[in-house]
């Protein structure tokens, strides 16, 4: 087995190094060494991105059991298994970034002894822990499959109903109670993205994501896996997504027009220009192409909205937790180049697992087949894939 | 009853005496250097501004619904009945969400320390349970940081604004803001101009009612959601079930 120097594992490597640097700044020197986080600013592009992003994008994995398991769509089957993975992927990562944003992670227990139940982020926390504790156990089915241990499958096929259920309640919570963590905070967060329908927004909006994930995913592994995904499944969510557009950006209006904002939004300002560009990755460009049947039946097009609405979504959560905060603070926050390597390593090392699992599980193979290895299926750009063996 | 600074900006000159005391009460540094920072910080709880020959102190407002209570996941922080909102430094896991939540922005981190603390003024707990006042209230040499029952501080706020119209803005910084605060300010001044948030951006609301709202309602929430996605599952699977049967019988029970 020989190990090939491809564009992107030399990318990969780079990262790490980079990553582990900024690693050792953070528990070495502190947070103040690592980020450009001060007391006028606590909150960086960690929380902007890894929690808050992190979790929205995750959003693939209840979606996708919801819409199979509870409501029995069965065309959408083939992509619950990916959906899972990166579900759970995202959200032990999601837990991994708040190591490094905590300032004494190693006391992240304290939250089960110490309740605080008016605490918005304790919510979010128990939510959090037990979501990825059901994720987990949806994942388990693809290792038991693996070894072929058949007691194991049964079991948590016993338990699925109770999984699916548990799943998408404890989703339900946290994702809108994202949003409710900046309720608190009406005199500072800019009027633009401060609204009480704050919960509502962020359940919708990770709906939309999760959508648009998954066909992102399935889009992209078909390019980087080799494996094509049937249409009619694309063209199902490229629907719903576009549905899900229409429900967040006439909700979004109608709260502009409730608050009153509807004239200062066209009016150029610094907080303006992010807000147009969040409206137009989130809703003008995909909802566009969307609206084409040609665009929803082209996988290479499908790429392109989907991606369009989950960078605009992503800028839409860095303005709430970043951009939006600004005005009152009196200052521009930029991360420092440490804080970006953190999070460019977390999002990488989620890559690497994600081509790893891939590699040696059966995640995209339908349940109950034959798991017989096929050499042929993973070619290329997996980061870790062993491509020349 | 609880206990509250009442600060009266115009009875100040600016002596820093109070910062003096702040620090060593706290353990905290205090030198020349210090006495000059105008911000505070992680070691300077408190700190005396100047603007146009006025001086005006800034501490934690000690909130009656402190927001920073009501946003900590593990309950570091909570107001005493005596009027303190104190801090647990070992509950704590620096998630920092007290000082983004914080109206008045008094919470201060450690950003340098590899085990942070979240810092500021506490209230002297330990000396207002020993019966004596708060060491800024007890070193000041002319009155204006005065500690007592807050009931009668802001009777006395009133009659000296009563007294003195000329002198004083009609009004007491902390009275109703965010649903009232035990540090009462009165001066001749905006106490905005000393970067205090204006009133009328704080509202009367206490602060954790804003999630209150939102948090309430999640008791209820869980049962009737898990009703509602159990009957879903429940109906879209009975379904599949009944299809099958249905087309089991349409064979005339071949299989």
């Amino acid at each position: 087995m020989k190990f090939k120097l491809t564009f992107w594992r030399v990318v990969f490597i780079v990262i790490m190094i980079l990553g582990l640097y900024s690693t050792y700044v953070r528990y070495l020197r502190g947070l103040g060494a690592v980020s450009n986080m001060t007391d006028q600013f606590p909150w960086g592009l960690w929380i902007g991105f890894d929690c808050l992003c992190g979790v929205m994008l995750a959003a693939g994995g209840f979606c996708m059991v919801g819409a199979v398991y509870l409501f029995n769509v069965e065309r959408l089957h083939p992509v619950v298994k990916p959906a899972v993975l990166t579900a759970f992927l995202g959200y032990v990562l999601f837990i991994v970034g708040l190591l490094f944003d905590l300032g004494r992670p190693w006391f992240i227990w304290h939250q089960m002894i110490y309740m605080n139940p008016h605490s918005v982020m304790f919510e979010v926390g128990m939510c959090v822990m037990t979501y990825t504790t059901v994720l987990f156990f949806e994942f388990l089915p693809n290792v038991f499959e693996r070894l072929n241990w058949e007691i194991g499958i049964k079991w948590i096929k016993f338990f699925y109903p109770v999984l699916i259920v548990a799943g998408i309640l404890l989703s339900t919570l946290h994702q809108s109670s994202l949003g409710s963590l900046y309720l608190i905070m009406p005199e500072k967060l800019h009027p633009f993205w401060y609204t009480p329908a704050m919960p509502f927004f962020f359940f919708g909006s990770a709906v939309a994501v999760g959508l648009a994930m998954t066909i992102f995913e399935s889009t992209q592994s078909a390019k980087t896996f080799g494996r094509q995904l049937e249409l009619p499944v694309l063209n199902t969510l490229a629907g719903a997504l576009l549905v899900a557009l229409w429900v967040n950006l006439l909700l979004r209006f109608e709260d502009f027009f409730h608050r009153g904002q509807l004239s200062a939004i066209f009016k150029p300002s610094y907080e303006a220009y992010f807000l147009w560009l969040e409206l137009a990755l989130t809703y003008v460009i995909p909802i566009v192409l969307l609206s084409f049947k040609k665009v929803r039946l082209a996988p290479k097009l499908l790429y392109f909205a989907s991606l369009s609405a989950v960078l605009g979504f992503v800028t839409n959560r860095l303005n709430i937790a970043l951009i939006g905060f600004e005005q009152y603070v009196g200052y521009h926050y930029v991360p420092k180049w440490t804080e970006f390597m953190i999070t460019l390593m977390i999002v990488a090392i989620g890559f690497a697992a994600f081509a790893v699992a891939v590699r040696y599980l059966p995640i995209f193979q339908a349940e109950h087949e034959e798991t017989l290895e096929e050499p042929g299926v993973v070619v290329g750009a997996g980061v870790l894939s062993h491509a020349g063996d | 009853m609880s206990k509250a600074i009442l600060y009266d900006a115009t009875m100040c000159i600016g002596c820093k005496q109070c910062e003096s005391a702040c620090a060593q009460q706290n353990k905290l540094p205090y030198d020349d250097t210090v006495a000059a920072e105008s911000v505070q910080s992680a070691h300077k709880y408190t700190v005396v501004l100047t603007k146009n020959d006025k001086f005006m102190r800034r501490l934690c407002m000690h909130c009656q619904k402190p927001a920073c209570g009501s946003v900590c996941p593990v309950g570091a922080f909570h107001k005493t009945s005596a009027g303190p909102v104190v801090y647990d430094v070992w509950k704590c896991i620096g998630c920092r969400y007290c000082m983004v939540a914080c109206p008045f922005n008094q919470p201060k981190y450690e950003w340098g320390s590899l085990n942070p603390r979240v810092r500021k003024c506490i209230m002297c707990p330990d000396r207002i349970a020993e019966g004596k006042q708060t060491a800024c209230a007890e070193i000041c040499p002319t009155g204006a940081t005065k500690f007592g029952e807050r009931d009668e501080l802001i009777a006395e706020a009133k009659q000296r604004i009563q007294q003195n119209p000329s002198t004083y803005k009609p009004r007491i910084y902390g009275l109703n803001e965010v649903g009232g605060t035990s540090t009462l300010i009165i001066a001749a001044a905006d106490v905005e101009d000393y970067g205090y948030p204006a009133s009328e951006k704080l509202g009367e609301t206490p602060m954790p009612e804003y999630t209150g709202r939102v948090m309430e309602r999640i008791p209820d929430f869980i049962p009737l959601w898990t009703l509602v996605l159990g009957g879903i599952y429940w109906v879209s699977h009975r379904r599949e079930e009944v299809a099958a049967a249905e087309e089991l019988e349409k064979n005339g029970g071949k299989q």
